[in-house]
């Protein structure tokens, strides 16, 4: 990452000093007035169109969180309005009347085991397919890569047949095991562990360690970077995930954010429109990635790239 | 025992693996590698296994019997019917082919849409971002990337209420004098309404030579019409959401740019446009830029609303 600001900022500095050598080998004065106009008729260009987007952007967050502490009546009659008027906490009590606590509670539990399961299990595979040697390897890593290309909607009725089939339809694990390894997951462990030297291992080795031992106290500390990466993927992708979980439980009871709110603002309000309260929803709902996403925003960039690699 | 064999046989599986030190394992090592290996995918394997090969095979196996969806469709009542549903599906009319032309008619407006528009948007937002010159960088490449992380169902609640009929959308529209529709609600397609906006016809009454024509199960006219009001604004959310993703990528392209490339370009005198499409778009056209997956992808995540 500094690398890649160093690189951007020299670059920059020899597009200046270009800029003012006067490339095109007009009279200096003359020349040099044209480049700089130019270039400031273009700042303003880039800024205006910045502004542009960066309003299309956040906007829409700014109205969620003030239309949460209106009323439905101001809701309806000023969604342009910033300001709440009266400002009012009424949604948030009403969301809490509802199920929307549990939907909460079932959102972390199941969120938390997917990530534990799924750093834990796809670094397990990862590691194997990078570095040990075990006949049928190749074809392992090409049945996974296979895999990655299936589009998952087409899945979802025969996936609620297996779930019926194992007898674990409507159980936590029905919403936890099917999300427990991804191969995309997979993937990037792998392509991690064979970025790392391979000596450290040999020593280890040779101190008598076992394969197991070596992965877990020597090779998956060094990977931190990846772990960390995996981990917010995996926590970003159940948080937030919904076609699993509606084929997974027709139980209220294990019913998760998503799969909560989608149904409540869908009807389960009652009378009409209650935007206060989606938006409400919307945003406790919002929150938790938010903070994740502040806090490692660099991590989700790299998971980014690594997904768009593997492609 | 072929316990020879066997390490002969790892050791080429090693070989054709990414470049290591050809060390030959000893032959305790190797063995407990092997073990080991087998053991530590299992746990992928089988959930991969059971919840994407078993009902992969399952789809398959479904679509050419004539179970009927009660009890298990490997039991022996259910009877192999050979191509039967699908030419069921294409080729008798009634109203299971009508809705799958449909879905087809609309998946097709919304790829058409959503990829071109997807692909621009991010482009512009990578090179707006990429100036060197810019203060606050990281905020609006955080601010641009932010929507997709967060959850489609979030993200479908704001839209739904922005966009709504008196919405914050159709509020800004009017500042304009625009009487906006009522988006998520209005089936009507946009062909259709650019076509009486130019007073080519009248939707009420459409050109009876494209209405009474049907081609599979569906009327020239509804072929031609474009997408609906509410998928274009399914369509925009998506452009919307997405677009972050993808400029990440650009930027990553973009960064990787050799410095000489847009030196030279400038150099031989080169305008801002030229260098953009000569330097710029080239550099961002390589394989991993490209966005045509989203195509796929990208309904999966705004799968939460079905649409006319």
């Amino acid at each position: 990452m500094s690398e890649i600001g160093i690189d951007a900022r020299t670059q920059a500095q020899t597009v200046k000093d270009m800029r003012r050598l006067d490339p095109t080998g007009r009279p200096a004065g003359d020349g040099g007035s044209v480049v700089h106009r130019s270039s400031r008729g273009k700042k303003l260009l880039v800024y205006l169109a910045l502004v542009a987007f960066a309003l299309v952007y956040i906007y829409p967050f700014v109205v969620q969180v003030s239309t949460s502490l209106k009323t439905n009546a101001d809701a309806v009659a000023h969604p342009l309005a910033v300001l709440p008027d009266p400002w009012t906490t009424a949604a948030f009590a009403r969301l809490a009347d509802t199920d929307f606590p549990l939907w909460f509670t079932n959102s972390v539990v199941v969120t938390v085991c997917v990530t534990l399961g799924r750093v834990f299990f796809n670094s397990l595979a990862g590691y194997a397919l990078a570095r040990l040697r075990f006949r049928g390897r190749d074809a392992v890593f090409t049945a996974i890569l296979a895999v990655l290309a299936v589009p998952g909607i087409v899945l979802l009725i025969p996936k609620f047949l297996v779930l019926n089939y194992l007898g674990i339809y409507n159980t936590y694990p029905a919403l936890v095991v099917p999300l427990l390894v991804d191969a995309a997951g997979v993937f990037i462990m792998k392509q991690f562990f064979e970025s790392i030297p391979p000596s450290v291992e040999e020593a280890a080795r040779i101190d008598g360690a076992g394969t197991f031992r070596i992965f877990w106290s020597i090779v998956l500390p060094m990977a931190r970077p990846a772990v960390i990466t995996l981990t917010i993927l995996s926590f970003q992708g159940s948080w937030n995930e919904l076609a699993h979980f509606i084929i997974a439980t027709d139980d209220p009871r294990l019913f998760t954010l998503t799969r909560g709110v989608a149904q409540l603002t869908s009807g389960g309000l009652g009378s009409g429109n209650q935007f206060p309260i989606s938006m409400a929803a919307a945003l406790l709902m919002t929150i938790p990635t938010a903070i994740v996403f502040v806090v490692f925003q660099r991590y989700f960039t790299q998971g980014a790239n690594a997904g768009a690699e593997k492609g | 025992m072929t316990s020879a064999d066997t390490v002969e046989g790892r050791d080429v599986v090693a070989g054709t693996g990414s470049g290591r030190s050809p060390r030959r394992p000893r032959r305790g090592g190797g063995q407990r590698q092997s073990g080991a290996g087998w053991l530590f995918v299992t746990p992928t394997l089988v959930v991969l296994g059971l919840f994407l090969v078993v009902p992969i095979v399952m789809a398959l196996w479904v679509s050419v019997t004539d179970w009927t969806g009660r009890g298990s469709p490997f039991s022996s009542r259910v009877g192999f019917v050979g191509a039967d549903n699908y030419q069921a599906l294409l080729t008798e009319p009634g109203l299971s082919r009508q809705d799958f032309m449909i879905s087809l008619r609309n998946t097709f407006y919304y790829v058409l849409g959503v990829v071109p528009l997807q692909t621009v948007l991010a482009l512009g937002l990578a090179v707006i971002v990429n100036q060197r010159f810019l203060k606050g960088r990281t905020f609006f490449r955080t601010a641009f990337y932010f929507p997709s992380v967060v959850s489609s169902v979030a993200i479908s609640l704001v839209f739904l209420f922005l966009f709504t009929g008196t919405g914050a959308v159709n509020q800004f529209l009017g500042v304009f004098g625009v009487d906006g529709p009522t988006w998520f609600s209005d089936p009507r397609g946009l062909i259709h309404l650019v076509g009486q906006g130019l007073g080519l016809w009248s939707i009420d009454a459409p050109p009876s030579g494209l209405a009474g024509t049907q081609v599979m199960s569906l009327s020239l006219w509804d072929w031609f019409s474009g997408p609906s009001v509410a998928l274009s604004a399914i369509m925009l959310q998506v452009v919307w959401t997405t677009a972050g993703t993808f400029m990440l990528m650009f930027l990553a392209a973009l960064q990787d740019l050799p410095t000489e490339v847009e030196e030279a370009a400038l150099v031989d005198g080169a305008n801002a446009w030229q260098r953009f499409r000569a330097v710029t778009l080239p550099t961002c056209a390589r394989p991993s830029c490209s966005s045509s997956r989203s195509g796929s992808s990208a309904p999966g995540r705004s799968s939460t609303r079905c649409t006319s």
